[in-house]
């Protein structure tokens, strides 16, 4: 392709390539800091297409391939080929990824021990995630956890956080001095910012961490608190899961592993103040 | 009479999550939460495998069943047999 950008995020290797210079100059940019993928080997591609040749000029819009696709996936205008680009990114995980059992978590760390928050889109975990970074916790990532089946450690994923809607403005206001992409408006998502993980994240990105604590939060309630079993923490794993049915047997052993191992809370907040308060509260009672 | 099965021990891997027993089946890949009776069933019918009025009579000891025609064995045991984890034979 005429245009392309490598770049390693945690253990996975990417190759992006794209028929406009935007998009990649856009990822080259957001992603200075990363390292190459190991030995200069991609793991997965992405490719940011036209689908036919004159729209790469004429109402240019974004087609997303790569090793696995979506065959019902609608183009995106290229304005938003930044999201495009992190979208195939997150397509080949969840479709393609078989070493770890992927985790649809955001995952932070602290003292060498990494606290789990999964939850349907909305529930606050980016943005949590993003705010507990700014706290002293390491971010390891905003929308996929790593779990290794064969050590039971979670490896960092720190792509670039996406932040939705209101979001933005609550992260932009907590770290001013963070770098932030630009503000993709009116995606099929809503309006869309990418923050950019901190230099401490991605230095630390290849340091596994032991699970200790697992939250689903919830955004738009009273404040309350309830301990998950391990049996619906289990199930709404294997929901939260892009792979778990994939990886057989040892996406079994991993998940009860996991399960067994650690607490589960689920928390509901009000506001990002009052669930910082709650989430630092269930982690010192972990 | 039909006698009935559990699937041989070695094609399961099984954990115990509270109220649950989570159970993946090998040959199938499916995993199953199963609650109270259908562990009991499995333990109870065994490689060896029993009728339903002999199963029926082995849980009444511990179970509230009701008869074996009307009440719900028959049921769990479809169940299982369409789970792949309990066979007629």
């Amino acid at each position: 392709m005429r245009h392309a950008f490598s770049v390693r995020i945690g253990p996975v290797g990417f190759r992006v390539g794209s028929d406009w210079r935007a998009p990649i100059a856009q990822l080259a940019d957001l992603y200075a800091g990363y390292p190459a993928p190991q030995d200069g080997v991609p793991d997965f591609t992405v490719r940011l297409f036209a689908a036919r040749p004159w729209r790469r000029v004429v109402r240019p819009s974004v087609m997303i391939g790569g090793d696995y696709v979506l065959p019902e996936a609608a183009p995106l205008p290229l304005a938003q080929g930044l999201l495009a680009a992190e979208m195939g990114m997150n397509l080949q995980m969840a479709l393609g990824q078989r070493r770890y059992l992927l985790l649809h978590a955001s995952a932070v760390e602290r003292d060498g021990r990494a606290l789990l928050m999964t939850g349907q889109s909305g529930a606050g975990k980016s943005t949590l995630a993003a705010l507990l970074s700014r706290r002293g916790w390491r971010l390891m990532g905003d929308e996929f956890a790593l779990l290794d089946p064969a050590t039971g450690l979670v490896h960092a994923f720190p792509r670039l956080v996406s932040l939705k809607n209101q979001a933005i403005g609550v992260v932009e206001r907590a770290a001013p001095e963070a770098r932030f992409g630009p503000l993709l408006a009116g995606t099929p998502k809503g309006d869309i910012r990418h923050l950019v993980p901190d230099a401490a994240a991605v230095a630390a990105m290849d340091r596994p961490a032991r699970p200790a604590l697992l939250l689903f939060p919830s955004f738009g309630f009273d404040p309350a608190e309830r301990v998950v079993p391990p049996s619906e923490a289990f199930v709404r794993l294997t929901q939260a899961s892009t792979n778990y049915v994939a990886l057989g047997e040892r996406g079994f052993d991993a998940l009860t592993g996991l399960v067994q191992a650690i607490p589960a809370r689920a928390i509901d907040y009000p506001d990002t103040d009052s669930a910082i308060a709650q989430v630092e509260a269930a982690w010192a009672a972990s | 009479m039909t006698l009935y099965r559990a699937c041989r021990v070695e094609t399961l891997a099984i954990a115990w999550l509270d109220d649950f027993t989570v159970v993946y089946h090998r040959p199938s890949g499916i995993t199953h939460l199963l609650t109270a009776p259908a562990p009991e069933i499995l333990a109870a019918l065994g490689e060896a495998g029993m009728t339903l009025p002999d199963l029926h009579a082995r849980l009444a000891a511990s179970f509230e069943l009701g008869d074996a025609d009307g009440g719900g064995l028959p049921a769990r045991i479809a169940e299982l047999v369409a789970a792949g984890l309990v066979e007629p034979v």
